[in-house]
């Protein structure tokens, strides 16, 4: 289980501090798939940038605490202070661009072998490797190769190789196919999904594509303007979603066979440099009231591991109803 | 009836290489496509990245010759045998937009100065008019002259400055606009503000659209029409709902199969070795 303790990260640029993860505190549970969400700036990408351990100017952890639940080769429970040493030991990262994560002018096997653990027997650990990336739908010329002879779907693979190789606890990933075509964007989806399953490990995935968390999450935490809304599992999240920004979300974009009118969100997520009063989604929100508008909700437990931060998570189901039987059907030739 | 959009065996082969070792790349293969109304329409062009897609779309707009066939719009050829020259009767039928606003601006000029540029270019205007002409195409994005003046790209967002140049597009009213992946870098929250723009803007300019993108949701939400495209080739085109919802071809079955939905869950243990089957025949 991954703890996180209140966490505020902050980025320190020249117009002044501004807490892009604004207190956050869940409780990740281990061998399960896990989707971050919300609109760009929300802050999901900082979130699991500190997660992983990457802090670093501009960025910085103000407050809280991570526990990840695992000790290190030392016997020391791993916290923030020595997650860096883990990297590609215990957790690894699958970046959203592969060609600028891949050395240009070093073939894939040179990046494939270097590990920290490999420095003896490359040739057994270039055998192994060899029968993974096959494994993972790819020719074993493909560790030969630079990585421009490669397609994009290809290079993912790679990624996706790299990052699984040495069976980590936990891998991060940062919108991993958005760069994909549909099609690839499935095979490597089904990809992760089943070398988590065989792995046991857990996976910390960020996108801003709904239907992507719905078909790999096992869980969803979304997020808005620096804060957690509303943590649950998937079909909870999608089914009975206890927070109006979740239901808006899902309902922002088009689907094939259904000709109702979509609006997308109105209005624009609040500047993290103004001072903020209140619920965060307010301005935005069909259901605010005074309430909303003074005290900010705090992320509360509604039902069995179904947290969200509203203070009219009731009145979240009549919304769905509503805007299920709005009638208004888009004008197009048939 | 008049012919909105016409497309005749369309080719375009690129040449990369030089002579001993040139290999041939053909981004459109006889491509034909015929859409005929009286109402302006919407013809949504989806394809996977290689398809051809924005190769199609760039000859539309004259960026490119093809190599053979010819393209009419509003009964007017536009590429091929006896086509209009390039030039501002050109620009006053057809008009672009592009998918990364920002790069289609440049960074050191004033925003308004694209706006009154092309009203007193294309539409030959006086400033008087030329300005008026401006703040009619802003109002019907929902933007004011006051909103653009005197601002450069990075003072506004990428929904914002894909408003503007919708606006910008619209100023001669052209007959049809090209709009090439034009709200993949918006966010997905606020995408369909600009997709009902468009619906809206088709009734209220009788303005086609030619939308190209990958996005099939999106196309099927506000075309009339839809061609699928891999390889250079049009696997299927009709009606989008027929298209859509009855999909003929096993491309655009495998396209539509792809989708990840919100009704239906992937079987990961059964469906990963047939994705990796049709991986393998898609980039073949």
């Amino acid at each position: 289980m991954i703890c996180l303790h209140n966490i505020v990260a902050t980025y320190t640029t020249r117009r002044g501090q501004v807490n892009a993860v604004d207190g956050v505190s869940v409780d990740i549970p281990d061998n399960m798939i896990l989707g971050i969400a919300g609109e760009s700036g929300c802050g999901k990408s900082t979130l699991i940038k500190v997660i992983y351990g990457d802090l670093g100017f501009p960025l910085a952890l103000t407050a809280g605490s991570i526990s990840y639940g695992f000790q290190n080769d030392g016997g020391q429970e791993v916290t923030l202070a020595n997650i860096q040493k883990e990297w590609f030991k215990r957790i690894s990262y699958i970046p959203q661009s592969s060609m600028s994560s891949l050395n240009p002018v070093v073939r894939i096997r040179d990046q494939f072998l270097d590990f920290p653990s490999v420095s003896r027997n490359k040739a057994e650990v270039l055998e192994r490797a060899r029968a993974f990336v096959q494994k993972l739908g790819l020719p074993p010329q493909a560790l030969d190769a630079y990585p421009h002879q490669l397609s994009g779907g290809m290079r993912q693979r790679v990624m996706v190789a790299i990052a699984t190789f040495f069976q980590p606890h936990i891998i991060f990933a940062d919108e991993p196919t958005t760069a994909l075509d549909v099609v690839v964007q499935k095979a490597i989806l089904l990809l992760l999904m089943n070398l988590q399953k065989e792995m046991k490990s857990t996976i910390i995935f960020v996108s801003h594509d709904m239907g992507v968390h719905y078909q790999i999450a096992d869980r969803m935490l979304i997020m808005y303007a620096a804060k957690a809304v509303e943590y649950a599992d998937t079909e909870e999240s999608f089914r009975r979603p206890l927070h109006p920004y979740t239901l808006m979300l899902t309902n922002a974009l088009p689907v094939i066979g259904d000709d109702r009118e979509r609006q997308g969100l109105p209005g624009q997520p609040p500047s993290l440099w103004e001072p903020m009063r209140g619920c965060r989604f307010a301005p935005r929100c069909p259901l605010a009231t005074d309430l909303c508008r003074t005290t900010e909700p705090p992320l509360l437990q509604h039902a069995a591991g179904h947290y969200a931060a509203c203070h009219h998570a009731d009145r979240v189901a009549e919304l769905k109803e509503s805007l299920a039987n709005a009638h208004d059907l888009i004008g197009v030739s048939r | 009836m008049k012919t909105i959009f016409k497309v005749e065996h369309l080719n375009k082969v690129y040449r990369l290489g030089s002579f001993p070792r040139a290999i041939t790349i053909r981004a459109l293969h006889e491509v034909s496509v015929t859409v005929e109304s009286d109402e302006p329409v919407i013809i949504s062009i989806v394809g996977e990245s290689g398809s051809g897609k924005t190769t199609l779309a760039r000859v539309v707009l004259q960026l490119e010759r093809p190599t053979s066939g010819n393209v009419i719009i509003h009964d007017t050829a536009v590429a091929g045998r006896r086509a209009m020259a390039r030039g501002t009767e050109f620009l006053r039928m057809v008009q672009p937009i592009f998918q990364n606003s920002f790069e289609a601006f440049s960074r050191y000029r004033t925003i308004d100065s694209y706006l009154y540029e092309t009203a007193t270019r294309v539409n030959k205007l006086n400033r008087a008019g030329a300005i008026s002409a401006v703040e009619d195409a802003l109002s019907a994005v929902g933007l004011t002259y006051r909103d653009v003046r005197g601002k450069y790209s990075n003072q506004f967002s990428g929904g914002e400055l894909q408003r503007v140049s919708i606006a910008r597009a619209l100023i001669p009213h052209p007959r049809l606009i090209v709009a090439d992946e034009p709200v993949s870098m918006i966010d997905a929250s606020r995408r369909m503000l600009i997709i009902n723009l468009f619906r809206d803007l088709k009734e209220r300019y009788k303005t086609s659209f030619l939308y190209i993108t990958h996005d099939l949701a999106t196309a099927y939400y506000i075309s009339d029409y839809i061609a699928v495209m891999n390889k250079g080739v049009i696997v299927e085109f009709g009606k989008a709902r027929t298209v859509l919802s009855n999909p003929q071809h096993a491309y655009t079955r495998l396209l539509l199969d792809s989708i990840p939905r919100l009704d239906r869950k992937w079987n990961p243990a059964t469906e990963a070795l047939v994705a990796e089957s049709r991986y393998g025949e898609g980039r073949a």
